[in-house]
């Protein structure tokens, strides 16, 4: 059973066939190519599937493709502009927090998803955020210190920018 | 010796290709017309399989082949990750077919299809009828060595692989010169290696009718001739490549997909099939670790010197061989380097079992044994009313200790101050007195405990390894080698070596992370935290090897005798001003293109490594126990490394990390379950298998002290397995510090925990 | 074409709640679905083969939080545990509610999974369940037909069952504001890890005092005590008027067990888990009477 739907992945408007059995996962990586979301357990355990849905942080391996008609959705491919990487990820590369790399575009997203939603959180806030990704090979430690880095970088712009507005 | 990239926290070399989606992994490569592969699995945990009919299944629209084990090659052989031994007496045992005619486990694998997408061919997995004759199940050790059990493999009636241990001292003398004997019962449960990544992969027959496997594999030169065996086929027709992968940790460290992946592209013509387990699959049908039970009986002195060591251990192997008894031995070899009683005796026994296979994983028996020994330390220490610490300082090793049964000598040993560091960090003295005769709800404790290790696999094994440099135009260099990436770091780290003997910055190295069987290198793979040390000697002789041509070929350009000259920041220059000669980059465009002298300047060696180094460590935890609940929390863990010269410690520390925090696992969370009737998983999936989260792991820290191995590369000895060794022992210490309860089982989970406290008497009050 | 897709029969997208509640008048065999985290992932088991999906995840009057004039609150099924533990609504009137929704799985899970789908599926170890029986949830049931009203207290029949007729859509989860105004409350998740866990126990306690130092009421709803979650009737009995002490707590604690029906299992045994409903009703009783207003009990 085939439905066409419109949706856009990293802000390219795509509109296809997709058959109501696939999973946004399988569409993303067999269909479009977008290899960057893994799979790693099929069943919303893991994370590694993890891309974003209206800015939302998703498993998209019990997402399915029809459910995606009309929204926006973003995969690691999408973050750097012109090979110039985001925050989140010079931070990644920066505090260690990659090592065999399976679970990394998935935290990315959640990670960048956190740093738009623009919160000051606690260090078990970001933990509580960062829950449903499995890693094996980090022990978390420096992903942490990764997700740490960027959003407090996020908190003193905005705290740069509240002083703009006052000044203004 | 001062070092200008050795020793800095060089950015991964991979990295980028990792946080912006570009690293390929397996699964990433997409062939046109690619057929999906799937395994019909037995639900019987020991059964003969009398008949399987599969025309339904042919029969199913889009069904491309059935295969049972009557079509595939008959050829029984070993899967474990080792290199070969031309001694027939030194190979792994071969037990395993492509496809069973007889289920071992639940979940062995009986027959398999090739269809056109992935429900086509769960669909003809139903229609496959297969008519069993069931045999008794033996879930246990105890069941599988009872008199009249069934023998798992016709060939070992007796359900053993193997009991060889060693011995050394007269036990019996030094036990009975002894003031004390202690004896205790441990024992370790069976977990799973849970990389992220599962197994997969896929074959094709190419146009020269050679079969090419992508798979993600520690492994793809030892995968190769194990495909070769396991279908009787020249090994040079195979060609195994290995992209980025996804963790193994061990469960990689094995032919686990392959030889059925090849067989499965050859029965429909050599179309690209991929064969990937779900996660339910990889946690029963690929490797898990070990479960072992020891029985250890200690003599010692009144003043806490060990005399006289005797431990028993039943190692459970499950239903084939895989690694088999290479796991309880290697794990009572490096065991020898810790301490120095008089005498030792070790007796291991390797049993078949109708369980999932037990193969390498981290650390490959360590984290069993000196979970055994390490808590019976302590219990000894208490009967001594001594300090844990200053028991074991009493019996450790020291530089030149020599192995009492071979020719290996400690060189390097910075177990002293690993102790020293870890009592200091966590406040020892202080808190073990203020945590002294508790009795709330809550309590807390301090627990150690200490290892040794070895760096690959020497003397046992064949410890070889190849690297390939190819100097560039712009003066940069190609660097190949057959050791693989699997997260561990290993490219960057050879990346560094190049560039600290060639004088040049690490992005002037481009490291070939993509191992292909037909191009690259011989070296096993990654495995015994070997690479740093044994393929860093390859690596580090390449480089020398190009530098050596370098300068010649400058002395040729400028007749400057190349005994005058070094390469440092690019350059050629004067070893002893430092004057610069020429760019790097000018020599390079010299060697590709002069019209006389043109020889572009390469290199490719192999080295064999008949050397072994001893990395030491110790884990210090504080942890706090919910006597009404039976929770754990870790308050605080220390991992301290002798990894000896740390060459990059930001992946250092990261290997810490998650070594420990997989050791957390192991003492808090982790077990694989199963039926105790029928041998059925109970949980092979991430949410019944309590894999640690984020919120889970306690704040680790990573400590190194750095000792100079004089035989290793730059200083260095293996880093990669020994942080998962003593968190485990290290928890358990601490919960018998702060309850009096001495648990003999991993895992310390609330069950267990509340059983054990229930027991002791802890949970009386209020009149329950 | 390699492709791992789930085993759908056919498919059906309403757009509204009446084209739902027509669908499903005329075909009732369909599984609606929602969220997608449990359906979804019982077909990947096998557990559902073949499916019939009607999906009513785009109904976005199904989807609200609100609060009637009489300050009830009405939950729509389609809320998110991610939407119910930022709504403020919710967070100013339903502390606990907020506890049990960060409890389950982890946030990607939390993002799509909704209440009505945690309490549809009639899993005993839902994270939403013993909250919403202590807080007295009643349930808005629609078919094409007919509307009816259910106390969450009389929903579940039987592990995975519970009473939807044919053709029936839950379409509103109603908390009176008699079970929320003036109660402190606590929801303990006993899990063996902090996130994406299933609970060993769920513990959910709201109290009301008299007086400052007596219980007007106490509420005990429990998840994986027995085959559906359930309420201590006896406690809660016992507990009316009694002086807000140790002991009382104590006793509440041992009542409590009284109405469970835990089993052994490989999960964790019959024994263990009445020790733990023992424990942690005292725990979050506790906790409950100090958010009441009460004073803090060692």
């Amino acid at each position: 059973m085939l439905k066409r739907i419109s949706f856009t992945v990293n802000e390219q408007e795509v509109s296809m066939e997709v058959d109501v059995r696939e999973s946004l996962l399988e569409v993303l990586r067999n269909r479009l190519g977008y290899t960057g979301a893994k799979k790693g357990c099929g069943v919303g355990e893991c994370g590694a599937c993890t891309v974003l849905v209206d800015d939302t942080p998703i498993d998209s391996c019990i997402y399915l493709a029809v459910w995606a008609d009309g929204k926006k959705i973003r995969t690691v491919e999408g973050l750097a502009k012109n090979g110039e990487l985001t925050e989140v990820q010079k931070a990644f590369v920066d505090e260690g927090a990659v090592q065999c790399g399976f679970c990394t575009p998935g935290l990315i997203m959640t990670t960048t998803a956190l740093v738009e939603r623009g919160e000051k959180l606690s260090r078990e806030e970001i933990k509580r955020e960062l829950s449903g990704h499995f890693c094996r090979c980090t022990g978390y430690k420096q992903i942490l210190h990764a997700a740490e880095k960027c959003l407090n970088n996020i908190c003193k712009s905005n705290e740069g920018q509240q002083v703009n507005r006052e000044d203004n | 010796m001062s070092y200008q990239v050795i020793g800095k926290s060089v950015k991964r070399v991979d990295a980028v290709a990792k946080v912006t989606g570009k690293a390929k992994y397996t699964g990433d490569f997409v062939e046109k017309d690619m057929l999906v592969g799937k395994i019909l699995r037995s639900p019987y945990a020991h059964a003969r399989v009398k008949r399987i009919n599969t025309e339904k299944a042919r029969a199913l629209p889009g069904v491309e082949a059935v295969l049972t084990c009557a079509d595939v090659p008959h050829i029984k052989f070993a899967t474990a990750g080792h290199p070969y031994a031309l001694d027939p007496e030194h190979r792994d045992i071969e037990d395993r077919l492509i496809l069973t005619d007889k289920a071992r486990f639940v979940g062995d694998a009986v027959a398999a299809v090739v269809a056109r997408d992935e429900l086509t061919a769960a669909e003809a997995l139903k229609l496959i009828e297969v008519e069993y004759e069931e045999l008794p199940s033996l879930l246990s050790v105890e069941a599988a060595l009872a008199e009249d059990a069934p023998a798992i493999h016709e060939d070992r009636p007796d359900n053993v692989i193997a009991s060889g241990g060693y011995a050394y001292g007269d036990l019996e003398k030094s036990m009975q010169e002894s003031d004390l004997i202690f004896e205790g019962e441990y024992e370790t449960g069976i977990v799973q290696h849970c990389q992220l990544e599962n197994h997969n992969s896929y074959a094709y027959v190419d146009g020269e009718n050679r079969i090419v496997i992508v798979s993600s594999t520690q492994i793809p030169h030892i995968v190769r001739r194990v495909v070769g065996q396991a279908l009787g086929i020249p090994w040079g027709r195979i060609r195994v490549i290995k992209p980025y992968v996804g963790g193994g940790f061990g469960s990689k460290q094995d032919v686990c997909l392959e030889p059925l992946n090849a067989v499965m592209t050859l029965a429909v013509g050599g179309r690209p099939v991929r064969l990937e387990l779900t996660r339910e699959e990889c946690m029963i049908d690929t490797r898990t670790r070990h479960a072992i039970k020891y029985k250890i009986k200690t003599g010692v002195s009144r003043d806490g010197k060990i005399n006289a060591v005797h431990i028993t251990a039943i190692s459970n192997n499950g239903a084939y061989a895989s690694h088999g008894h290479a796991i309880a031995s290697s794990g009572g070899a490096k065991f020898r380097y810790l301490y120095t009683p008089q005498a030792m005796k070790y007796e291991p026994r390797t049993v078949y079992t109708n369980l999932p296979v037990a193969g390498a994983m981290r650390a490959y028996g360590c984290p069993q044994i000196f979970f055994a020994f390490e808590s019976h330390l302590d219990e000894i220490a208490r009967a001594l009313n001594m300090d844990p610490i200053a028991l074991r300082e009493k019996n450790l090793v020291q530089v030149g200790h020599k192995d009492p049964l071979s020719d290996t000598r400690v060189l390097s040993c910075g177990i002293r101050e690993c102790i020293a560091r870890g009592r200091e960090l966590i406040q020892w003295d202080r808190k073990k007195a203020l945590y002294k005769n508790q009795t709330g709800d809550r309590r807390r404790g301090l627990g150690m405990a200490c290892f040794s290790y070895q760096s690959g696999t020497f003397p046992h094994n064949l410890e070889v390894a190849g690297a390939r440099i190819v100097l560039n135009q712009d003066g940069s260099v190609q660097l190949q080698i057959g050791a693989t990436e699997i997260g561990q770091g290993s490219d960057t780290v050879f990346a560094q070596m190049v560039a600290e003997v060639l004088g040049i910055t690490v992005d002037m190295v481009h490291v070939i992370s993509t191992q292909d069987t037909d191009v690259t290198p011989f070296d096993p793979g990654a495995y015994a935290s070997r690479q740093t040390y044994v393929t860093g000697m390859a690596v580090r002789k390449a480089a020398l090897e190009v530098k050596e041509k370098i300068l010649d070929f400058v002395r040729g350009m400028t007749d400057i005798p190349a005994g005058a000259l070094d390469l440092r920041e690019g350059n050629v220059v004067y070893a002893h001003s430092g004057e610069v000669v020429m760019p790097l980059a000018e020599v390079a465009m010299q060697s590709y293109y002069d019209p006389v002298f043109s020889s572009p300047i390469t290199s490719d060696v192999s080295n064999n490594a008949r050397i072994n180094a001893m990395p030491y460590g110790a884990t210090f935890a504080e942890v706090e126990v919910d006597i009404k609940t039976g929770k754990i929390e870790v308050l605080e863990l220390f991992n301290i490394h002798d990894s000896g010269k740390i060459i990059n410690h930001q992946l250092a520390e990261g290997q810490v990390y998650g070594g420990a925090a997989m050791g957390v696992g192991y003492a808090l969370y982790e077990q694989l379950l199963f039926d105790e009737k029928t041998g059925r998983p109970l949980n092979n999936n991430l949410l019944d298998y309590k894999l640690p989260t984020i919120m889970d792991i306690p704040d680790i820290k990573a400590v190194f002290v750095e000792t100079n191995e004089p035989t290793g590369p730059f200083g260095a000895k293996a880093l990669g397995e020994p942080p998962a060794i003593t968190p485990a022992p290290a928890i358990r210490n601490a919960v018998l510090d702060a309850t009096g309860v001495a648990f003999r089982r991993l895992p310390l989970n609330p069950q267990h925990v509340f059983e054990k406290l229930k027991e002791a008497g802890l949970l009386d009050r209020d009149g329950e | 074409m390699v492709s791992e897709m789930y085993d759908i029969k056919e498919y059906y997208e309403a757009k509204n709640l009446e084209q739902a509640l027509e669908t499903l008048a005329a075909d009732p065999g369909l599984t609606v679905v929602a969220g997608g985290t449990d359906v979804l992932i019982k077909m990947h088991h096998g557990r559902i083969e073949k499916a019939r999906l009607l999906s009513i995840r785009r109904i976005a009057s199904l989807a609200g939080i609100t609060v009637g004039a009489d300050v009830t609150i009405g939950i729509g099924p389609l809320a998110t545990f991610t939407r119910l533990s930022r709504d403020e609504q919710i967070k100013e009137n339903l502390p606990i509610l907020v506890e049990a929704a960060l409890s389950m799985g982890g946030p990607q899970i939390r993002n799509v999974a909704t209440i009505g789908g945690n309490i549809c599926n009639g899993a005993t170890s839902a994270d939403s369940a013993p909250t919403l029986f202590a807080l007295n949830a009643r349930l808005v049931l629609k078919s094409k037909k007919d509307e009816r009203i259910v106390p969450i207290n009389e929903f579940y029949l039987g592990p995975g069952k519970v009473d939807l007729l044919p053709g029936e859509i839950l379409t509103e989860i109603r908390i009176d504001p008699a079970d929320y105004r003036g109660f402190g409350g606590h929801y303990i998740k006993f899990s063996m890890r902090k996130a994406m866990d299933i609970a060993t126990l769920g513990v959910a306690v709201t109290c009301r005092l008299a007086g400052g130092d007596a219980f007007a009421d106490v509420r005990i709803g429990l998840g994986v005590a027995g085959p559906t979650p359930l309420r201590c009737r006896e406690a809660e009995e016992f507990a009316r008027g009694k002086v807000v002490s140790a002991e009382t707590i104590a006793e509440i604690g041992r009542l409590a067990v009284k109405s469970t029906r835990a089993r052994t299992s490989w999960r964790a045994s019959r024994e263990y888990r009445e020790h733990l409903v023992v424990e942690l009703v005292q725990r979050a009783l506790k906790t409950a009477v100090v958010r009441a207003g009460g004073v803090e009990i060692a």
